[in-house]
């Protein structure tokens, strides 16, 4: 038997990350490779599919600008006097106030010059912090995607490696455990998870020492690499609380994914030729079954900017999260719109993504 | 096996099996690479700190829960930042840490006029900028006159200017303010002064933040050395500083960010930080986890805040239009001492603050005693509930099928305005509707997270209400005159409380304004509290303790403020930092922290190690597996 011959041996080839909408011609009838016609129809029809895309993320981002101006003015809420912070102000300085900010002009009259000035790029000035808001946003997003985005890699890896093990050894006794032990920390609230480890790992509790800081992205005036090892100390418990509470999606999608790949003819194929069972779950089974998980990935990927409000607050960490609370809390208008633009503007950019990288994962998609 | 090979790869190249693993690794490390970079160029460390010899410094950490709003005087109203700023900089006044009385701070002196409309004030000839410029009356005429020209400079203490016709320096130990007319407060304007040398190049005080450059310049008794958002802000002893007595013991104050109070505690705990301020004060739960717990002693002192029962009088603009939907019911003072005499105060104090908290009298709390004032026998609305109905029936409202009605047929019903974000208001309206609930009286509850909107409209009947009290009271007595009302109808914001209007209480406003004998005016001041109390819109509960705790391994005493039984954090002063005495044989917090960094560094080295060691070990046994494949 050849592999031409072996229609679900092929289908696990084109389905390998990196093989792109050229080699996603191969199994197509008639094609054959060489010839130009198919793969510029391809490419051509391909690239159509990620103009579509595109526009309908374009689209999407100028609905959440407008969304996001008359969404949060719902909040009942009185911006000038959250601004004085309850200190005595006199009605002139009310009204300067209120004139400066901008509020004392007609509604459409806000609207318009906010979408003016957001597509520059300027989503105005913090009511409680003085400062543009680009730049609270701009100075708390690094450590944002530090920690969300270690975490991220880091529960997508784990939860892959384990759904795999869990799914090709379903009712296994492994499998029964990781399986609830996912669930169970999933069901785990983040901010109470992330007090325990706390008091546990950072205070420490009976013959477990504290190791590690209870809060903050580091402890200052420290350069170079004491810097960064400072930093990654800082890190481990928030990550570790994100990964805990994180990776069982990520597990779940994978396992039963790979559960219904298993009954298929490729792998029984695979096995017929003599692979070793592991190289048939790595080969074969796993590619295909990842699909919906690097869905799932694209999904959490734009939930990354986000940050995570809870664990930010428990440990401190001055991210976006953190601010976003403040902003709302307040409600500085101004820092809550951009920073609702931004998370949305996330979230949408990596479900484009997703579709633009789709095709090239799976080439039934996008033909 | 080599067939098999061939098979998985119709192009016949030949993929390494674990290649998918490898581009995850790599883009991990990439996407780590990334943002650990990204983390260190928006985020420049500050230069200063790295200057400073770690070793054997006393640092003191204090944890607190507010992020810095700014760094400017001109425009930080937070209560942290405003006491930052106090040790940062100096003010033309002070208050002794024993009683709350007026000290010298950077005048010396200061003298007002017969027809008490010009002051002047002797500046300190040994006061100098930590540039080594020599600070004199000429930087406090600029701050004034900034404040006074500029609204953008004007948004954190615009109110204490708004009365200065002039101020000038006519030579550097000299100020001179000119008013329209007498001020009492004169020796409480709690404004920072800055150097004009500094400031004077500031484009746009709006957007000017005070935290680019470091150190920062001040006069202060400690110097303002490094700052990061949401992080910490960092304090250094000024050895110039003017003040010789009692000099700080710690050499560096480092207030550190915990946005999760429990966190704090659990800081506290480790010995990370050395004080713990609570937001605003350590919760019951927090403060009992605490007692009696080794090296850490918890600090109870009389609260500078009231919290209230305020009655809405009728909303109204200063031109008398009225406005809102208060009931009306309200407007019978009877109605208003009934509501009051069915509440027990004891039991709110007991049950709700858990014992964190001193029954309510008078407007001013007893820390401030100069000012407070409590309702004589014949005065005093104690909890009677039988008197309250008495009051009630007399009123004009019966009970009928255990309801009270109106004249009007219809049952008495309130709406109480509360804040989402505090517990307490919660906690205190479950017990006011069952008090409420006994006398006939039905009770709702609006909590909102901003009540200034439907409060500002006029919206409530009953409101949950507090202020903060300062040394000097003007501020809080201020806000129930007729001058505070708003301008216009519609519910934009004002500087009124609760729209009291009274000639009565306006005329002994301006009295206490005019009068420059302490005595005299502090006897003015409590006529205005005899008033607040008697008209029952005002209706004072408790006054909230300050509870807050510190390690005492790390500090061996920090004084109070009053001296006596007091608060640490958020004094109106910079007692608190100025007295702390490090624990011997410790070097505060900073001791940790660098034995926390060494560890830190451990276990960071470990965790690397452990990856590198893992991730070799991971590639090994797939390249072996692979191999086997192979044969």
């Amino acid at each position: 038997m050849t592999a031409d011959s072996t229609p679900a041996l092929a289908k696990s080839a084109d389905a390998r990350p990196g093989s792109g909408p050229a080699a996603a011609a191969g199994p197509e009838p008639g094609a054959r490779p060489g010839t130009r016609g198919p793969r510029a129809r391809n490419l051509r029809a391909y690239l159509q599919y990620a103009a579509a895309k595109i526009v309908g993320a374009a689209v999407s981002l100028f609905a959440v600008l407008v969304t996001s101006f008359f969404l949060f003015r719902l909040i009942p809420s009185d911006p000038v006097k959250q601004m004085t912070g309850g200190r005595r102000v006199s009605t002139q300085q009310l009204a300067a106030l209120r004139h400066q900010y901008g509020l004392d002009q007609p509604m459409w009259k806000q609207f318009t010059s906010y979408i003016g000035d957001a597509l520059s790029g300027d989503f105005g000035i913090s009511y409680q912090y003085h400062t543009p808001v680009i730049d609270k946003i701009t100075g708390a997003l690094p450590a944002t995607l530090l920690l969300t985005g270690t975490a991220y890699v880091l529960y997508s890896a784990l939860g892959i490696w384990l759904g795999t093990r869990s799914g090709w050894r379903s009712g296994s006794r492994s499998d029964r455990f990781h399986t609830a032990f996912a669930l169970t920390l999933y069901s785990v609230p983040s901010f109470w998870l992330g007090l325990l480890l706390i008091i546990v790992f950072a205070v420490g509790i009976g013959p477990i020492p504290g190791m590690f800081p209870t809060g903050g992205l580091e402890q200052g005036g420290l350069h170079g690499f004491s810097y960064v090892v400072d930093v990654a100390h800082h890190m481990v418990l928030p990550v570790v609380t994100l990964v805990a509470v994180g990776y069982a999606q990520t597990l779940l999608v994978m396992r039963s994914s790979l559960l219904d790949e298993m009954g298929s003819d490729y792998l029984t194929t695979a096995r017929a030729k003599g692979l070793r069972d592991d190289l048939v779950r790595r080969r074969h089974a796993v590619p295909n079954a990842l699909l919906p998980t690097f869905t799932l990935m694209f999904v959490n990927l734009g939930h990354v900017v986000a940050g995570q409000i809870l664990v930010e607050t428990v440990f401190s960490w001055p991210g976006l999260g953190g601010l976003f609370y403040q902003a709302l809390s307040v409600p500085d208008l101004p820092l809550v719109q951009g920073l609702f633009f931004v998370f949305a503007t996330a979230v949408i950019l990596a479900n484009t993504l997703a579709d633009i990288l789709y095709p090239l994962l799976d080439p039934r998609v996008g033909r | 096996m080599n067939e098999t090979r061939q098979q998985d790869q119709p192009d016949g190249k030949r993929h390494s099996p674990h290649r998918g693993a490898r581009v995850l690794l790599a883009a991990g490390a990439a996407a780590l690479a990334l943002t650990a970079a990204l983390a260190t160029p928006l985020n420049p460390a500050p230069q200063q700190a790295s200057a400073q010899d770690d070793g054997g410094k006393k640092v003191l950490t204090v944890a607190v829960s507010q992020s810095v709003d700014s760094l400017s005087p001109f425009l930080a109203q937070r209560l942290l930042t405003t006491s930052i700023h106090r040790m940062m900089y100096e003010f033309l006044t002070n208050y002794d840490p024993k009683d709350n009385h007026v000290i010298p701070g950077f005048a010396t002196k200061w003298q007002a006029s017969p027809d008490k409309l010009t002051w002047t004030y002797t500046i300190r000839s040994n006061s100098k900028w930590s540039d080594g410029v020599k600070a004199t009356a000429k930087d406090a005429a600029f701050t004034f006159n900034k404040i006074m020209t500029d609204s953008a400079a004007a948004t954190a203490n615009g109110s204490f200017v708004t009365n200065f016709e002039k101020v000038t320096a006519p030579s550097d130990t000299k100020l001179v303010i000119k008013l329209k007319k007498p001020q009492a407060t004169m020796t409480a304007l709690d404004i920072p002064i800055v150097p004009e040398h500094i400031w004077k190049n500031v484009k746009d005080f709006s957007k000017f933040n005070n935290d680019k450059r470091f150190p920062v310049v001040g006069n202060g008794p400690f110097i303002l050395t490094d700052y990061k958002t949401d992080q910490y802000v960092k304090l250094e002893r000024n050895k110039d500083f003017w003040r010789k007595t009692g000099t700080p013991q710690f050499d560096e104050i480092v207030f550190k960010t915990y946005k999760d109070q429990d966190a704090a505690v659990a800081a506290l705990r480790k010995g990370e930080v050395s004080f713990v301020a609570g937001s605003p004060a350590l919760t019951p739960a927090q403060a009992a986890s605490l007692k009696g717990v080794k090296n850490i002693k918890l600090n109870e002192g009389p609260g500078r805040r009231f919290y209230a029962i305020a009655t809405n009088p009728g909303a109204r603009t200063k031109d008398g239009t009225k406005f809102g939907d208060g009931n009306k019911a309200l407007l019978d003072k009877r109605v208003r001492h009934a509501l009051f005499e069915a509440v027990d105060t004891k039991t709110i104090v007991d049950k709700v603050f858990q014992g964190h908290a001193v029954q309510g009298e008078g407007y001013i709390p007893p820390r401030f005693s100069q000012y407070f004032w409590k309702p004589s026998a014949s005065q005093k609305l104690s909890y009677d509930p039988q008197a309250a109905a008495r009051l009630l029936d007399q009123a004009g409202y019966p009970l009928k099928n255990g309801k009270r009605v109106g004249k009007d047929g219809k049952p008495l019903n309130f709406r109480m305005l509360c804040h989402t974000t505090d517990p307490n208001d919660k906690a205190v309206g479950k017990y006011l509707k069952e008090w409420w609930g006994k006398l006939g009286i039905g009770l709702k509850l609006d909590c909102v997270n901003d009540v200034s909107v439907p409060w500002y409209r006029g919206q409530y009947d009953l409101a949950f209400d507090g202020w903060s009290v300062n040394p000097d009271p003007d501020f809080v007595l201020g806000i129930h005159t007729c001058a505070a009302l708003p301008d216009k109808t519609g519910g934009e914001s004002a500087a009124t409380d609760n729209f009291i209007c009274d000639k009565k209480y306006d005329d002994l406003y301006a009295k206490q304004l005019a009068e420059y004998d302490p005595a005299k005016r502090a006897g003015l001041v409590k006529q205005m509290e005899s008033w607040l109390y008697d008209s029952g819109y005002m209706n004072i509960m408790a006054y909230p303790n300050a509870v807050e705790a510190y390690r005492t391994d790390q500090i061996k005493s920090i004084e109070t403020m009053p001296t006596a039984a007091g608060n640490i954090y958020g004094q109106d002063g910079y007692w608190s930092w100025w007295s702390a005495v490090p624990a011997s044989g410790s070097q505060g917090s900073g001791s940790g922290s660098s034995s926390g960094s060494s560890t830190g560094i451990v276990v960071g080295i470990v965790v690397a190690a452990l990856v590198v060691i893992g991730g070799g070990a991971f590639v090994g046994v797939r390249r072996r597996r692979t191999a086997d494949d192979r044969e």
